[in-house]
C-alpha cells in the first residue's frame, strides 16, 4: 500500500509539470499543443545526447533542455501559429497546425534519432527502504519527483510574482484589456508558449533518467497531458497539478493491480464519466 | 451559395463517373485497383468526419468508429456465419448505435474538451478491442476471412466500393443541402442563439454525430472486407488525424471536400512510392503548409482569371 502511495506521488509530480506546460499555452492561446508530447519526446532527446553521450553535468543538459525547446516553441509561435490564429476565421485551423507540428516532429526525431529505446544511467545509486522493507524508493526516483516539485513552485512563484509572471496572467485573462494597459501581447503569448515547450522538455530531460525515451512516445505523453488538464480544468494552474497527481495515483494502483492496457482502458471511461457530471474538469471555467 | 453548390454537384459527379469508367482502362492492374478501393473506403470514413465538422465539433475518433466497423464484421462473418451482405449494413449500424450512446454523453463537451476526449476515446476504443478476449482475439486480430466473391477479379469489391462512396456523399448532400444542414450550420455558428429559436440542439447534434459513426463504421468494414483482417492497429489516433487532414485539404464548405482530400493525398501517397517511409512526414509538412496557405481548402481554389467575390477572402 505504501509503495502504492509513493509510485503514485513519484508518478504524480513528474505528470503535473507535463500538465502545467500543456495548461499555460493554453491559457494563453487557447490552443491545445498537441505537439506537447512530441517536445518531451525531444527534452529526453536532449538529455540522451548532452548527458549521457557528450558527458556534460546533469544540471546544465537540463537547462539546455528546456532552452531549446523554449526556443523551438518560440519559433513555432511566431511563425506558425500567430500567422493561423491572425488569418484563420475557425478555430479548427490552430488545433490541426498543431497536429500538423506534432507529427513534424515525431517524424523529424524518427528519421534523426531512429527508433531505439534509449536511457542515460541513474544520477545516484541507492535504495531508500521504508518501513523495514515495505516500500523501496530509489534516490533517483526521488530527485527527479524533488526536481519537478521544485520546477513547478518556481513557475508557480514567476507567474505570481514577477512583472512578466503577471502580464501573463492577463493575458490568459483578458487579451484586448491587457493590450490596453500596455502589455506586449504579442511578446507575452511568444514567452507564455515557449515556457510551456520548455516545461515539456525539462520534464522530458528529467524523466529520461527513469524510463528512457524513444521517438514514439510523443502521443501517448499528450494524451496523459490531455486527461490530466480534463481532471483538472483546461487553463487552470492549480487543476493540472491536482489532475498530474489524480493520473499519476490511479496509474499506480491500476498498475499494481491490473494489466497496463486494461489499466487505460478504465480510466479513460472513468474520465468519460466524470466528464458528464463535471464537463469543464474540477477546476475549470465554462468555456468555448 | 449557389455557385459552390453547382462546383460541388459538378466534382462529385465527374469523380464518381471517372470511377465507375476507370475499370475499363485499368481494370487488368490489381494494383491500380487496389489503390482506388482504398481511396474510395478512405473518402467513405473521412466524409463522417467531415459531417461532425459542419457541427462545429472536431472529431478525432473516427478510427476508433471504424475499428467498431471492421470488428463487427469480422466477428459476423468468422463466428457468425453471415454473409457479408449483412454484415456491411448491420455493422454500420452498430457503429450508428455506439455513436449515438457515446455521443449523447461527450456531445455535450465542446471545441478543445471535444477533441481531446475524441483522441482519448479512439484509445480507449483500441484498447477495449485489445482487451476483448477470444471474441475479438487480442492484438493478434482477426484473420482469415473469406474472400468476398470467389474468383480472381477485384471488379464486384471495386463497384461496392464506388456504391458506398456514393451512398455516403448521397447522405451527406442531403443532410447539408437540406434544412438540416441549416441547423447544422447554426449550431456551428452560436450553438445557443441555435437552441433559442427553438432548435432542439441535443437530438440534432447526435444526430450528426450518428450518422458521421455509421459512415465510419461502413468504411471500416469494407476495410475489413477487402484487406480479410482486422486488428486493433488497423485504425489508430493517426488515421484519425488524417481524415481531419484530407476534410481540410479538400475544403470544408464542400461536401466533396473530404473525398478531394483522400483522393488526392492517397494518389500521391502511390505516386511517392519511394517516399513511403517519409509519408507521416510530408502528412505533417503538409498539414502545415495547407493551413498557412490554404485555410479553405482545394475547392476553394479559383481558376485564374475568376474574380473572387469581395469579402469573400480573410
Amino acid at each position: 500500500m505504501l509503495q502504492i502511495l509513493i509510485n503514485g506521488l513519484i508518478l504524480g509530480s513528474a505528470y503535473a509539470l507535463i500538465a502545467l506546460g500543456l495548461t499555460m499555452v493554453f491559457s494563453i492561446m487557447r490552443v491545445v499543443n498537441f505537439a506537447h508530447g512530441q517536445m518531451y519526446m525531444l527534452g529526453g532527446f536532449v538529455m540522451y545526447y548532452l548527458y549521457g553521450q557528450f558527458g556534460l553535468p546533469f544540471w546544465l543538459a537540463l537547462l539546455l533542455a528546456g532552452l531549446a525547446l523554449g526556443a523551438i516553441g518560440m519559433v513555432f509561435n511566431r511563425w506558425l501559429f500567430q500567422p493561423v490564429l491572425a488569418s484563420s476565421k475557425r478555430e479548427e485551423s490552430s488545433m490541426l497546425m498543431a497536429v500538423g507540428t506534432a507529427l513534424l516532429l515525431e517524424n523529424v526525431a524518427l528519421s534523426v534519432f531512429g527508433e531505439k529505446q534509449r536511457g542515460v544511467p541513474p544520477l545516484i545509486d541507492g535504495v531508500l527502504i521504508l518501513n523495514d522493507g515495505d516500500a523501496y524508493l530509489p534516490y533517483s526516483n526521488l530527485l527527479v519527483a524533488l526536481l519537478s516539485i521544485a520546477f513547478i513552485v518556481a513557475l508557480l512563484l514567476f507567474v505570481q510574482f514577477t512583472k512578466p509572471g503577471r502580464a501573463l496572467r492577463a493575458v490568459a485573462q483578458d487579451k484586448e484589456a491587457a493590450l490596453l494597459q500596455g502589455v506586449n501581447v504579442k511578446f507575452i503569448t511568444t514567452l507564455g508558449f515557449a515556457i510551456g515547450a520548455g516545461l515539456a522538455g525539462i520534464a522530458g530531460a528529467l524523466l529520461v533518467t527513469l524510463y528512457g525515451v524513444n521517438t514514439g512516445v510523443g502521443t501517448n505523453i499528450s494524451t496523459k497531458a490531455f486527461i490530466m488538464i480534463m481532471i483538472g480544468g483546461a487553463g487552470v494552474t492549480s487543476g493540472a497539478i491536482v489532475g498530474g497527481f489524480v493520473l499519476g495515483m490511479a496509474e499506480a494502483v491500476g498498475y499494481d493491480l491490473l494489466p497496463s492496457s486494461m489499466t487505460y482502458l478504465l480510466i479513460f471511461v472513468a474520465m468519460i464519466v466524470f466528464l458528464i457530471f463535471k464537463p469543464n474538469g474540477l477546476f475549470g471555467k465554462p468555456w468555448g | 451559395m449557389k455557385q459552390d453548390k453547382r462546383r460541388d454537384l459538378g466534382v462529385i459527379l465527374l469523380v464518381l463517373c471517372t470511377l465507375l469508367m476507370l475499370p475499363l482502362v485499368i481494370g487488368q492492374s490489381h494494383y491500380l485497383m487496389s489503390v482506388l478501393m482504398n481511396c474510395a473506403g478512405v473518402a467513405v470514413i473521412a466524409s463522417g468526419v467531415w459531417l461532425t465538422f459542419c457541427i462545429g465539433r472536431i472529431n478525432i475518433c473516427q478510427a476508433g468508429f471504424a475499428l467498431i466497423g471492421g470488428y463487427v464484421t469480422a466477428i459476423l462473418i468468422a463466428k457468425v456465419g453471415l454473409s457479408f451482405w449483412l454484415a456491411l449494413p448491420l455493422s454500420c449500424l452498430a457503429a450508428a448505435l455506439c455513436g449515438a450512446l457515446i455521443g449523447s454523453v461527450i456531445l455535450k463537451l465542446k471545441g478543445i474538451y471535444f477533441s481531446m476526449l475524441t483522441i482519448c476515446l479512439t484509445e480507449a476504443i483500441r484498447l477495449a478491442f485489445l482487451n476483448g478476449g477470444s471474441l475479438t482475439q487480442g492484438a493478434k486480430g482477426i484473420t482469415g476471412l473469406p474472400q468476398a466473391f470467389a474468383g480472381d477479379s477485384a471488379l464486384p469489391l471495386y463497384y461496392i466500393g464506388v456504391a458506398l462512396l456514393a451512398l455516403a456523399l448521397g447522405v451527406v448532400w442531403r443532410v447539408h443541402y437540406s434544412r438540416l444542414g441549416g441547423i447544422f450550420r447554426a449550431m456551428r455558428l452560436n450553438e445557443d442563439l441555435a437552441e433559442s429559436f427553438g432548435v432542439n440542439v441535443w437530438r440534432y447534434r447526435i444526430m450528426a454525430f450518428a450518422i458521421a459513426c455509421a459512415l465510419g463504421g461502413l468504411g471500416g468494414s469494407y476495410f475489413t472486407l477487402f484487406t480479410q483482417s482486422i486488428y486493433p492497429q488497423s485504425f489508430t489516433v493517426e488515421h484519425s488525424i488524417y481524415y481531419m487532414l484530407f476534410c481540410f485539404l479538400g475544403g470544408l464548405e464542400y461536401v466533396s471536400g473530404a473525398m478531394i482530400g483522400a483522393f488526392a493525398l492517397t494518389i500521391l501517397f502511390e505516386l511517392l512510392q519511394d517516399f513511403q517511409q517519409y509519408q507521416s512526414l510530408i502528412y505533417g509538412v503538409l498539414m502545415i503548409v495547407v493551413m498557412l496557405t490554404l485555410p479553405n481548402g482545394l475547392m476553394a481554389l479559383k481558376p485564374l482569371g475568376w474574380s473572387r467575390p469581395k469579402g469573400a477572402t480573410q
